[in-house]
């Protein structure tokens, strides 16, 4: 059971092959078994999923119960839950249980999916390796002395290890893409504004995303339908009508243009990812699809103007730790000033600890205008190499991430060769555009991804794309050896 | 070496509107503490803001009552500080393109004189909790309440223009009136709906220099921004004078112990890295908007005080006073209305009524005597049933709530007698009563005979219980000693 | 660009983070390398454009100002670390 597709568990429990309670103890009973080897998740909701699943099991004997009814998933911690704790991957959160469920939480609960748990993640979000988290690293199913990818790394790894069907996730860097590149999965970051950020916990409001990561884009297709919609309560929230994304599945891309960034193709990156993309690419053209040299100028950028606005708004945003109403307190503060300084310091772990030191810096006086103000403007000169992009093609694509995944520890003293990982991924978050990867090849064994980048409200039409690929390729069907 | 004083004011309004300005939970004064903090007044994980039409309508229309310019595209900050009161760590402001531009305000002075205040700006921000460090406490600590957090004010900044504390004091009113006039704000100033920041410096009188600045901070009566001004100059002027130097600081300033203290500075140069909040997008304000709230805008007291010149013929001072109260004014034209002498009118509720209401200590909103009540006796006033003096009595017994002015009369018997024949008849039985007194008035000079009618008088009104109408009693009199004589 | 120790220090103020001695070196470091990947922004030629936070042009949606927040002090305070008598509590802050 663990091996079917949404779309197949949808099936199986529409003509009643199995039911969802057993579809969910199933899940539960693997991740008893297996998630200690890769440590994908952080708190498992088991009896609440088994109410849920008779519930939902109720609702599918009357008919006409909507599509992710009684289906398992998991949520990233990041996603505040009604009365189960939400650790956002870190010690300062590790008591924190919200008496409110954020709104993609409340979407899939009103639908009757079932929740098995919270996945791991990096530390606030900050991270591309999930090797941050005070929960400890989150192992790859495919090499266990290698990252799963970050921030995302537990929703990846858990679906490569088969542990759920399907996961939400966030995105603001590449969280959502790199990691399904290294494990193996669909992965989708939706355009900003198309998916609620109610109840997510916020690390740079300007760039954080949500998104569904499954093994395929048509199941990432079933999330995305239950994900995206118009929120009142957030006001970045976008007021446009939410597509039904499986309807286009079927389109063929004849004739669909395909942009190919030269800059995505230099140094850097790893020869073996190369071949795969070019490959993956070439697969498409004897689709019909037609593909075209373009040039994102800009790219270069991309890194520096992140490692600005996110760190910038993140320090903002991280300010409401501070130990008063909620969360990690140290003990026995001996002023206000004390309280402070030693429940953030002992509550943070060290990388957010300097993003938020970083942050600080590019907002000082002094400072704003050669960094946020720049950057900020950078980000303008980034949005227009897309614009000028997609005015000749509909698409572009190219490698979700430089190398297949590293081991751990490998960008260890040096931050900034970690931040590199992002090289591809970051551009899209920093226009809001959407963009996702989906599984192309295996390189020394291990996973690479193709991504793709669509202009904004695009989404239908990547996801066809990638279900059209999905179709003429198995690489999505690969499992890692431990769980085959 | 002469002073001159230079003030400026920074005035935080509390926009009395029913929900917070990015959350729905309620604005009512004097809940429990932290029953009116929701997950997004207490920065709960995941929360974010949305802004409050009305606070933004209440903004935009102090701008058009102060003649500002209405920025059309305005923008959110952050102000990132520390402080428990504070739960997201910043405070949602505004400070590259704040919905008010400059606009003017103007007063009026004790010697008759107006002057114009210039506003700078006026901005949107949300107000923080309130914090307590007395009371049943645990040892060591201090509570918070977030009741407070996210309530909707305007910060109004004005231009150096103030040369004095009583232009200050003005000033402050005026905005006062203005806010309260256009029904924005509550205006009660114990309740924190309006409170002042005062910066002050002194320069050698001729000077175009600007001093350094101190500003005293969290000012919520009129009475002590008055005395903190006027000690604040007198402390500069005295440092400066010993050869010191004014410290650019905040300062507090206690009203009831009347001590003034530098503030431990906060934090040496607070750096507030100020940048566009990225949860909020800029706020589009259409024409057709600003254009819909100017054709509703409440009177304004200026507008109101000339009306009440020309429509109730008062004084330019009692219109002053009256007009720039919109309590007292509202309560005025009720009381105006119903008796048909605004003058009479005026007189009381400038006078005896506010006298009582501030023994009291109470507003015109909780006066005992409603306006329809003072209406009743002012008309009975006006058409001669009571004479002044009785009015007083009549006053004082609806003040008690024993009813209306009739109903008063009617019980205590205080009809005036304006019965020329019963009056006539008392006059008479006086003055036969009081033959030595007569007699004293016939022979006495002519320019001593006006005095000596007080004695009859006195006697007359002893006689009638207070009820005879004095003028025609007066009248009646002369007539009779003058044809004794 | 390297960053100054009085400037980590400024910064963990500012920030609310005690830092101690030994990870003010390494955070000085590591700042000093971050700063340098940013500094390569100074090259773009940016006059004339303005800061842009998201993709679209859209304006601040208003809410209808009617209350529809409840009293859920219970529930809130159940979470947080210290309280008395409806207060959040925290050590004295000094004026």
């Amino acid at each position: 059971m663990h091996n079917y597709t949404i779309a197949e568990l949808i099936k199986g429990l529409q003509n009643n092959e199995f039911s969802s309670v057993e579809l969910t103890q199933h899940f539960l009973d693997r991740i008893s078994q297996i998630n200690d080897d890769y440590n994908a998740i952080i708190t498992v909701t088991g009896e609440q999923a088994l109410n849920s699943a008779t519930l939902a099991d109720q609702r599918l004997s009357l008919g006409d119960a909507p599509a992710m009814c009684g289906i398992p998933i998991l949520h990233k911690d990041i996603f505040c839950t009604d009365g189960v704790r939400t650790s956002c991957g870190s010690k300062m959160l590790d008591n924190f249980i919200p008496p409110y469920n954020a709104t993609v939480v409340e979407n899939f609960a009103r639908d009757g999916a079932v929740m098995l748990g919270k996945t791991n993640m990096d530390e606030f979000a900050m991270g591309s390796s999930n090797e941050t988290s005070f929960y400890g690293p989150v192992k790859n199913p495919w090499a266990t002395d290698s990252v799963p990818g970050g921030s995302s790394g537990g929703s990846a790894a858990a679906i490569a290890a088969r542990l759920a069907p399907g996961a939400t996730a966030t995105d603001t860097g590449g969280s959502i893409r790199q990691p399904a590149a290294l494990c193996g999965i669909s992965g989708l970051k939706p355009t900003y504004g198309r998916v609620s950020r109610w109840g997510m916990i916020a690390f740079a409001s300007s760039l954080d995303q949500a998104g569904p990561m499954a093994r395929t884009a048509e199941d990432c297709a079933i999330l995305l339908n239950c994900m995206a919609s118009f929120d009142e309560k957030d006001s970045t929230s976008v007021d446009k009508n939410v597509p039904d994304y499986t309807a286009s599945l079927g389109n063929s891309v004849k004739g669909l243009k395909i942009g190919i960034p030269k800059e995505y193709f230099s140094e850097g990156l790893h020869p073996g990812t190369e071949v795969a993309v070019r490959k993956a690419l070439a697969d498409l053209e004897a689709q019909g699809a037609e593909l075209v040299e373009i040039s994102l100028p800009n790219s270069e950028l991309s890194v520096p103007a992140y490692y600005v606005i996110a760190p910038a708004e993140a320090s903002a945003n991280l300010s409401r730790f501070d130990g008063v109403k909620y969360g990690y307190r140290c003990e026995n503060p001996k002023d206000l000033h004390d309280m402070y300084c030693r429940s953030r310091a002992e509550g943070f772990g060290e990388e957010v600890q300097r993003r938020i030191l970083i942050g600080t810096y590019c907002l000082s006086a002094g400072y704003y205008d050669a960094y946020y103000g720049k950057a900020q403007q950078v980000r303008q000169l980034i949005q227009q190499d897309f614009s000028e992009a997609f005015k000749s093609v509909d698409l572009i694509m190219g490698p979700t991430c430089p190398s297949p995944a590293f081991k751990f520890g490998a960008k260890g003293d040096d931050p900034v060769a970690m931040y590199l990982e992002d090289i591809y991924t970051i551009a899209t978050n920093l226009a809001g555009l959407p963009g996702m990867s989906v599984p192309c090849g295996i390189v020394e064994d291990k996973p690479v991804g193709l991504q793709i980048i669509g202009n904004y409200f695009d989404e239908a039409r990547m996801l066809n794309v990638a279900h059209q690929f999905q179709q003429i390729t198995n690489w999505h069907q690969q499992t890692p050896e431990a769980i085959s | 070496m002469s002073w001159e004083t230079v003030i400026g004011l920074e005035v935080h309004v509390q926009l009395a509107t029913k929900t917070k300005i990015f959350s729905a939970a309620s604005t009512a004064f004097g809940a429990t503490p932290n029953s009116q903090a929701c997950a997004i007044d207490l920065a709960m994980p995941g929360t974010l803001p949305v802004l409050n039409k009305q606070a933004v309508n209440y903004a935009i229309m102090f701008g058009l009552a102060i003649d500002a310019d209405i920025c059309q595209e305005s923008v959110f900050e952050r102000k990132n500080y520390f402080y428990p009161d504070l739960p997201k760590g910043y405070q949602t402001t505004q400070l590259e393109k704040p919905i008010v531009g400059r606009g003017s305000v103007t007063i009026q002075l004790a010697d008759g004189s107006e002057k114009a205040i210039g506003i700078h700006h006026a901005h949107l921000e949300e107000d923080a909790g309130k914090s307590t460090h007395e009371g049943n406490l645990p040892h060591g600590m201090s509570g918070v309440d977030l009741n407070r957090a996210g309530t909707p004010l305007i910060e109004i900044v004005s231009e150096p223009d103030m040369r004095s504390a009583e232009e200050a004091i003005a000033f402050a009113k005026k905005l006062h009136s203005i806010v309260t006039s256009i029904n924005i704000c509550d205006g009660e100033m114990s309740q924190g709906s309006m409170r002042f920041d005062v910066n002050v410096s002194v320069r050698p009188t001729g000077s175009s220099v600007l001093g350094t600045r101190t500003e005293t901070k969290n000012l919520n009566s009129f009475k002590f921004m008055e005395e903190a001004i006027e000690r604040e100059v007198e402390r500069q002027i005295d440092l400066i004078e010993d050869g010191g130097i004014v410290a650019q600081e905040t300062r507090l300033y206690n009203g009831d112990t009347k001590v003034a203290k530098s503030m431990r500075s906060k934090e040496e140069a607070n750096d507030y890295r100020y940048f566009p909040c990225p949860d909020l997008l800029p706020v589009l304000i259409s024409d057709a908007t600003i254009e819909e709230l100017r054709q509703a805008l409440p009177e304004l007291p200026d507008a109101r005080q000339k009306r009440f010149v020309s429509q109730y013929a008062l004084s330019d001072y009692d219109a002053n006073i009256i007009a720039n109260d919109s309590n007292m004014s509202a309560f005025f034209e009720v009381v105006a209305e119903g008796s048909n002498n605004a003058k009479l009118a005026a007189n009381w509720v400038m006078g005896e009524l506010s006298g009582a209401l501030n023994n009291a200590d109470l507003n015109f909103s909780g006066s005992p005597v409603s306006p329809q009540q003072l209406a009743g006796m002012v008309a009975r006033i006006e058409d001669n049933s009571i004479s002044g003096k009785m009015a007083k009595l009549v006053f004082e017994a609806m003040w008690k709530g024993e009813g209306t002015a009739d109903e008063i009369i009617q019980a205590k018997g205080l009809k005036q007698v304006s019965d020329s024949g019963a009056l006539e008849k008392i006059v008479a039985e006086v003055l036969d009563a009081n033959l030595a007194m007569v007699e004293d008035f016939i022979n006495s000079d002519e320019s001593k005979r006006k005095k000596k009618l007080g004695g009859f008088m006195g006697q007359i009104m002893k006689a009638s219980k207070g009820q005879a109408n004095p003028q025609q009693v007066n009248q009646i009199l002369l007539q009779k000693l003058n044809e004794l004589l | 660009m390297t960053i100054e120790r009085k400037e980590i220090e400024k910064l963990a103020t500012l920030s609310r983070l005690a830092i101690d001695e030994k990870t003010i070196a390494d955070v000085t470091g590591r700042l000093s390398s971050v700063l340098a990947l940013v500094d390569q922004l100074q090259s773009a030629n940016t006059d004339s454009l303005q800061e842009i936070s998201r993709p679209f042009h859209t304006s601040q949606r208003l809410r209808d100002d009617e209350v529809s927040e409840t009293d859920q002090r219970e529930a809130f305070q159940a979470i947080a670390p210290e309280t008395h008598n409806g207060l959040f509590t925290v050590p004295k802050m000094i004026e």
